[in-house]
């Protein structure tokens, strides 16, 4: 359980970046290396390069930007996690971080790592599509902002073009007047998600994201349903959401998930409105 | 910890006391163990820390990713010309070179340590590599081209009882390997007249204790000597190496095998590196140079060894009461693709103990071995254990609740009573001691059931799930060497000669200048061997256990052992220190001797004390031990002969580990431990998650030598078995794919998982054992996991339950009829909830495409075309009319692999309907589907509608299960997407998604 | 841009508790691979190499990570700590090794070296953490000998003592 051969690139600016990845064929960035590293060892991903832009300064931020909070590329979960600020401008984001993976995988891993690889049943793509957060991504060719709803496209696959790199992420800060909840179940602790859901609601507005289930995070709105309605439309969504059988629950254990801890999520939400 | 000392039901051990009480400083105390300071600074010496050989070429494995195929070819020529690499084996070297191994049944088959001809399982070896380094080795497996034809597969243990299912070894009729049938007393009568017949109906699964090492090795072959030199973590039976010097071709002394310090743990899988010594034996032997393999955890979780999986009938005669008056149990044991020594003895372990701590004198057994597209199974904590006291205690719940008795009253009734031990037991086993009612009184009341079941009731008023589970098992220790030959019939047995017995041998050696060293044959894997040996001597011969130095790596070309040598069945501290102790005693008898001369005494004036040798009756008249103990070194000419003390040898076999009878009768262990367990778990109605809320385990494991140590099997053990009750499954797909490749798949719980178990204790001696001891470190295995079982039946009222009780199961059971999907949506593309259990995908789409469907139509039979849309081909060429074969590399995300596809066209109706039928296979695995596309002409162009049916296996499958379905569908998307952009459809990938996925 | 070539093996350097290491890694060695059979610290161990089992965890600059999941070059003119740099001196245990050897939370010890690490780390950063949020940590880590729990026994411990050291 070996990686194949690489080149080794060690970019120090978001230029080499830039550069490598429009120049060199099938190169890679590694940021955290929690995903990319075993995929490199099992020989799934052959890439001819790695980029490693964890020593680039300049990716290293979190700031407050705008109506978001803006997480560069070599910001590591753990750091946001410990980010003073976290749970009071982003309740949702600081209850889910916690979930990913385990204290060793979050010293290493970074935000922006989960969102690039997108896989369904990761918590960052989940709480990006659920406050409805944005994808900066950047090349060569310029940078562009892509909304989370566009961003993920499917299993592991997103918006993001070959010679793309993510910058940062944006998760919009707390609204007032709205509240937030996040619940998921794993077979273990640590486990990626059976089911993952993040509930954002207001007075008028209940929006549910799902992850887990889908080949993507995928968020509804279920606004201005009184209870029967609403488990009525959860019950649409999950089964909108072609949950599939695998080894670890059949689809509909999924679906009897999305809708009971979905309901769930959304009253533990309301009863935090702010 | 959560560790009860519990009042001690102590009784006197018959005989062998041979240490005083009063001087006993050492044995029965958690004392420090010896063996943590290293372990603790990264001082191991585990087998990849110790150096190799310069020279020395590492190993990497290429592996079946089907689970039945033949192979048509293998192509290494371009593995062998990569710089740096060695040698490449294939099954022609391995055949040519060896014999196949031993096979413990007598059945026209062979096994060897790589496929030849066909494979026969997922993982099976197919070739080996050598080369200067590990990543150079796996770089040339990728070159390594395999051809396979597949072949029917079967993974269905009840499935291979049928004369239809897909024949495995062809010098075999099916797939039953053996079939014996036995009978003690009368069990006809016994159910004819029985009040009520009771039936339970099991299949254990597949898992295994997976320790955190991996197997290794590291081997070398003298061609002057013609002889093997192996350094592994191999755990014995040491019988075993009598299979490896045959299947080599040498004699078994020119098979010299090393064992590291320390192990990482085995739990009985280490025994499963030894065809891989035989294989590695081969590339060594081929290379001419010193060869190191380090198994990978892929490789372990995929292909090492599992524990058998078992389907069981078990049926009880019972009368009005609940007394159990015949057992007939029908065992079907699947050993998966090949029967590997010491296999079928999954099956035979448990058959003096198949009636558990009842007392049942009627018995008929059925047993069947079949062989599956599995891995082969080995020795695993327990072995036997759960796959027999699942379907036995699960057995016992089911009396309970049809006769409406407390299921303790159930298991009191039927327990053996204390005054009949020794006890023989039906089927020939004889259990040594215990007090069983006693130990199930003490396990109530200090357990706190009485507690426990006002929870349930409050947890139950409240609308909550709460079951209680109990267990009640006799968990044998040291196995008797003869067991395994109860598979042969009598007649077959007085041709290969009786076997029995189970030779335990210790060594303990004075050294000239100060202490004492103990030399065993156990190869601990973690259990603190050292420690204990250096308490029983110390406390033998009345010394500081710092003045015991104990070593633990086996030389075989030095070092004292027999074939029952290792580190299995729990024969330790019943066995080994014994052992150890009766060396000590007799060097102590020698030292005894030679001191009454130098003090002028009488031997039984003698006195060993404080490092000290004094005449009791003079307690001045003293030497030290070291001066008494270095006479022999120093000046033997004063020491009379039979006092010469220098090294003192034992082997020992306890003589009521006789063969089977003509009857069958088999006293398959020496000794018998007792554990009486019960829980109370509540289940999540939300998640369908088990929660073990309490976990009272009550052992008599006879003498306790450390109890820190015992508790700590005990704790160790429970944790596997909660594993292997509600998490870990070696699952495969009905194609033979296996599924839980990784530790993200093969769930090994966590602290998060693992409550701590109250631990009860009783202690009755072994008569049959020289410190009174018994095995303790496997018994949890056996309890846990149907006492879990048979809590989460009793919370939800269900009568069949297999495990691992997974949420999903538990959710289904629950019995809420899932609502409705919305009346606008199609149905779903998955096959019915729960039905779709392999990798079978289906599905579905359609595309809208600007041109008229001829066009599309000659689109789809153009190789150009087709090369141009086939996600990353490379080339395609046609084959035939109707046919093309491509390489393309295929991916999602970063996973990328290089494929070779044939795809044939069939069942054409030009210009509208075509059937595209194939196969793709590489690194990562293959794929085989066929899928049928209609084209409709509209306004716009066409509308092109496809379904699907696909398969997938190999390594993807293995590691990337949660994820596959997505992927194929995602790769089959690009397929479609690529024809619509190249018909001039619009480009957008939402656009196209939009139109790809169902509509809502 | 500072480029590695697959190929070639590089100079690698880095302080490994405490004291300056180097040696010679190709891109693709796994650190895991280097610190043992390049630098000859043995004592990480590998389960999984795959990310999960944490037998191989590390500090890589104070934080505990998976060292099969690093790449050898990536950590030049990192800190590294590992097991062998835990005692204080030879013949002597840490507060945490003394602990976990009073509590026989180590059966064969293949496991053992990188919960020390964690729970070094763990400790260090919330002294006065309670079994629960141990456990969590402790979770990135599988032991298939103990059990777990006198694992937690063992931390728990340890924890204790070294409040008590630090109020001292
Ligand atoms: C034991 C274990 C458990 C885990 N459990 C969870 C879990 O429960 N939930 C969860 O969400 N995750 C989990 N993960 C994965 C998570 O830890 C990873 O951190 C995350 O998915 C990827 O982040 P990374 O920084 O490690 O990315 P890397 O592994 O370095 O990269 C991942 C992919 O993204 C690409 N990439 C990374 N950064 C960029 C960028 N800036 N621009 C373009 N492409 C980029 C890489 O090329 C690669 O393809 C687990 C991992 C492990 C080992
Ligand atoms: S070896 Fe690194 S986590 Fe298992
Ligand atoms: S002590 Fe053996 S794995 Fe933990």
């Amino acid at each position: 359980m070996k990686p194949a051969q690489f080149d080794y690139l060690r970019a120090e600016s978001i230029g080499d970046v830039h550069r490598a990845l429009s120049e060199v064929k099938d190169a890679r960035v590694l940021a955290g290396g929690q995903t990319l590293m075993p995929m490199l060892s099992m020989r799934l991903a052959r890439p001819s390069s790695v980029i490693d832009i964890m020593r680039i300064e300049a990716l290293g931020r979190i700031e407050e930007k705008g109506n978001a909070i803006r997480v560069g590329a070599a910001v590591r979960q753990a750091k946001l996690l410990a980010w003073p600020a976290l749970k009071d401008r982003q309740p949702l984001l600081a209850a889910a971080l916690p979930w990913v993976g385990h204290a060793q995988t979050r010293n290493r891993g970074t935000v922006c790592g989960s969102a690039a690889h997108a896989d369904p049943s990761a918590e960052i793509p989940l709480v990006l599509t659920a406050l409805e957060g944005s994808v900066e991504v950047s090349s060569l060719r310029g940078a562009r902002k892509v909304a989370a709803a566009e961003f993920f496209t499917g299993l592991m696959t997103t918006a993001r073009a070959d010679d793309e790199m993510i910058e940062a992420v944006h998760f919009p800060v707390r609204q007032p007047g709205h509240g937030y909840a996040f619940n998921e179940y794993g077979r273990r602790h640590g486990d990626f998600a059976l089911v993952a859901c993040a509930a954002v609601v207001s007075r008028t507005r209940v929006r549910l994201a799902i992850g887990g289930v889908s080949d993507r995070p995928v968020a509804r709105d279920l606004s201005g349903t009184n209870d029967e309605e609403l488990a009525q439309a959860i019950n649409d969504f999950a089964w909108s959401l072609e949950a599939r059988d695998d080894l670890h629950a059949t689809a509909s254990y999924r679906r009897q998930l999305v809708r009971e801890m979905g309901i769930r999520t959304i009253r533990e939400a309301r009863a935090c409105i702010s | 910890m959560t560790c009860r000392k519990s009042r001690r039901v102590i009784r006197e051990a018959a005989h062998l006391s041979e240490i005083p009480e009063d001087s006993k400083r050492w044995l029965g105390r958690s004392v420090a163990r010896v063996e943590d300071a290293g372990l603790l600074t990264g001082q191991g010496r585990f087998l990849d820390d110790l150096g190799v050989r310069p020279g020395t070429l590492h190993a990497a494995i290429l592996r079946s990713p089907h689970a039945h195929a033949r192979i048509t070819k293998i192509d290494t020529a371009a593995a062998k010309a990569l710089p740096g690499v060695s040698a490449v084996i294939t099954a022609e070297d391995v055949t040519k070179l060896s014999n196949s191994l031993v096979v413990g049944v007598k059945a026209p088959i062979m096994c060897w340590p790589i496929a030849v001809e066909k494979v026969r399982y997922v993982g099976e070896p197919v070739a080996v590599v050598v080369a200067r380094d590990r990543y150079l080795a796996e770089d040339a497996l990728d070159l390594i081209e395999v051809e396979y034809e597949p072949l029917p597969v079967n993974v269905d243990a009840l499935a291979a009882l049928s004369p239809e299912s897909p024949v495995l070894h062809d010098g075999l009729k099916g797939n039953i390997a053996s079939d014996r049938k036995f009978r003690y007393g009368d069990p006809e009568r016994a159910f004819a007249e029985a009040a009520h017949k009771i039936t339970v109906e099991t299949n254990y699964p597949r898992n295994s204790c997976t320790p955190m090492e991996t197997l290794g090795l590291v081997i070398e072959y003298n061609a002057s000597e013609d002889a093997f030199d192996v350094l592994s973590n191999f755990q014995g039976p040491f019988s075993i190496l009598a299979v490896i010097a045959r299947a080599l071709r040498v004699p078994g002394n020119r098979v010299r095998l090393r064992t590291p310090g320390d192990s990482g743990g085995s739990f009985g899988t280490k025994q499963a590196v030894f065809p891989y010594i035989v294989l590695m034996g081969i590339a060594a032997r081929v290379a001419g140079k010193p060869v190191k393999w380090i198994e990978d955890r892929l490789e372990h979780l995929t292909a090492s060894v599992s524990a058998t999986n078992r389907s069981t009938t078990l049926s009880a005669a019972v009368d009005p009461d609940g007394r159990i008056l015949g057992l007939a149990w029908d065992q079907v044991e699947d050993v998966g693709a090949h029967i590997r020594a010491p296999e079928p003895a999954t099956l035979y372990r448990m058959h003096a103990n198949l009636c558990g701590a009842y007392d049942i004198r009627n018995l008929a057994v059925r047993n069947r071995v079949v062989l599956t597209n599995k891995t082969p199974t080995g020795l695993n904590r327990g072995f036997g254990g759960p796959q027999v006291y699942y379907p036995l205690e699960r057995l016992m719940q089911r009396i309970a609740v049809e006769l409406k008795l407390d299921p303790v009253e159930v298991v009191r009734r039927n327990l053996i009573a204390a005054d009949k031990f020794p006890y023989r037991t039906a089927s020939g086993g004889l259990l040594d001691s215990g007090d069983y009612p006693a130990a199930v009184t003490m396990a109530v009341e200090e357990g706190g059931l009485a507690e426990l079941r006002a929870r349930q009731r409050a947890v139950r008023e409240a609308g909550g799930l709460y079951g209680i589970g109990f267990a009640a098992v006799v968990e044998p220790s040291v196995s008797n060497m003869g067991y395994i030959t109860t598979v042969l019939t009598p007649e077959e047995r007085r041709k290969a000669g009786p076997k029995n017995g189970a030779q335990a041998t210790a060594t303990v050696a004075i050294n000239p200048v100060g202490g004492v060293s103990v030399h065993v044959a156990s190869v601990p894997q973690g259990q603190g061997h050292r420690t204990v040996l250096a308490q029983v001597v110390a406390e033998a011969l009345s010394i500081e256990m710092s003045e015991v130095q104990v070593v633990t790596d086996l030389d075989t070309a030095k070092d004292a052992w027999s074939i029952a040598s290792g580190n299995y069945a729990s024969r330790f501290a019943a066995a080994v220190a014994g052992a150890a102790n009766l060396a000590a005693a007799n060097l102590k008898a020698r030292l005894a001797r030679s001191a009454a001369a130098q003090l002028n005494a009488t031997i039984d004036d003698i006195e060993f004390a404080g490092g000290k040798v004094f005449s009791k009756r003079n307690p001045d008249n003293a030497l030290a031990f070291s001066r008494l103990a270095a006479t022999s070194h120093w000046s033997p000419g004063v020491v009379p002969d039979e006092a010469q003390a220098i090294r003192e040898t034992v082997f020992w076999t306890p003589p009521q580990l006789t063969p089977p009878t003509e009857a069958d009768e088999i006293n398959s262990s020496l000794c018998y431990g007792f554990i009486f367990d019960y829980c109370g778990v509540e289940i999540d109605r939300e998640t369908g998650a088990v929660r073990i809320d309490k976990y009272v385990t009550a052992h008599d494991c006879g003498r306790i030598l450390h109890p820190g140590m015992v508790n700590g099997q005990i704790t160790g053990g429970f944790a596997q078995a909660v594993g292997a009750a509600l998490y870990e499954e070696y699952a495969y797909a009905p194609d033979g794919s296996f599924l839980a490749g990784t530790f993200a798949d093969y769930l090994v719980p966590t602290m998060m998982e693992i409550p701590a178990p109250v631990i009860l204790h009783m202690e009755t001696p072994s008569p049959f054992t020289p410190l009174g001891t018994k095995g303790v470190g496997e018994g949890n295995c056996m309890s846990t996991p149907v006492c879990i079982g048979n809590a989460v039946a009793d919370a939800l009222g269900v009568e069949t339950i297999d495990l691992p009780l997974t949420p999903a199961k538990l959710t289904a059971l629950m019995q809420k009829p899932e609502p409705a999907p919305p009346t606008h949506a199609e149905a779903q593309t998955s096959a019915a909830p729960g039905q779709q259990k392999g990798r079978s995908l289906f599905g579905e789409g359609s595309a809208e495409i600007a041109l008229p469907p001829q066009q599309v139509w000659e689109m789809l039979l153009d190789a150009d075309v087709l090369a141009s849309i086939i996600p990353g081909a490379h080339s395609v060429e046609k084959v035939g009319a109707h046919g093309f074969r491509a390489d393309v590399s295929l991916g999602v995300g970063p996973v990328k692999g290089r494929y070779r596809a044939n795809v044939e066209l069939a069942d054409l109706e030009p210009p509208s309907a075509v059937t595209l039928r194939g196969g793709a296979s590489g690194a990562l695995g293959f794929a085989s589907g066929e899928g049928r596309i209609q084209l409709t002409a509209t306004d716009s162009g066409t509308r092109l509608d496809y379904r699907y049916g696909a398969e997938i296996g190999g390594k993807v499958a293995s590691i990337g299960g949660r994820l596959l379905d997505a992927a194929a569908r995602v790769v089959i998307r690009q397929f479609f997407e690529a024809l619509a952009r190249r018909a001039g459809g619009p480009r957008s990938g939402n656009w196209f998604t939009r139109l790809f996925r169902r509509r809502p | 841009m500072h480029k590695l070539a697959a190929a070639s093996r590089h100079l690698v350097r880095f302080e490994l508790n405490g004291k300056a290491v180097e040696g010679l890694a190709e891109p693709r060695t796994l650190l895991t691979d280097f610190i043992r059979h390049e630098i000859g610290a043995t004592g990480t161990h590998v389960g999984c190499e795959h990310g999960v089992c944490g037998a191989c965890t590390i500090q890589i600059d104070g934080v505990p990570a998976r060292a099969c999941l690093t790449l050898a070059v990536q950590v030049d003119g990192a800190k590294l700590r590992t097991v062998e740099g835990l005692a204080p001196e030879q013949g002597r245990l840490s507060i945490i090794q003394e602990s976990f050897r009073k509590h026989h939370a180590l059966q064969c010890g293949f496991c053992t070296a990188g919960i020390l690490m964690s729970l070094d780390a763990f400790l260090k950063a919330n002294p006065d953490a309670d079994e629960e949020a141990l456990r969590e940590n402790l979770s990135g880590h599988i032991c298939r000998c103990t059990g777990y729990a006198p694992i937690v026994a063992a931390a728990l411990e340890a924890a204790e003592k070294l409040r008590e050291i630090r109020n001292a």
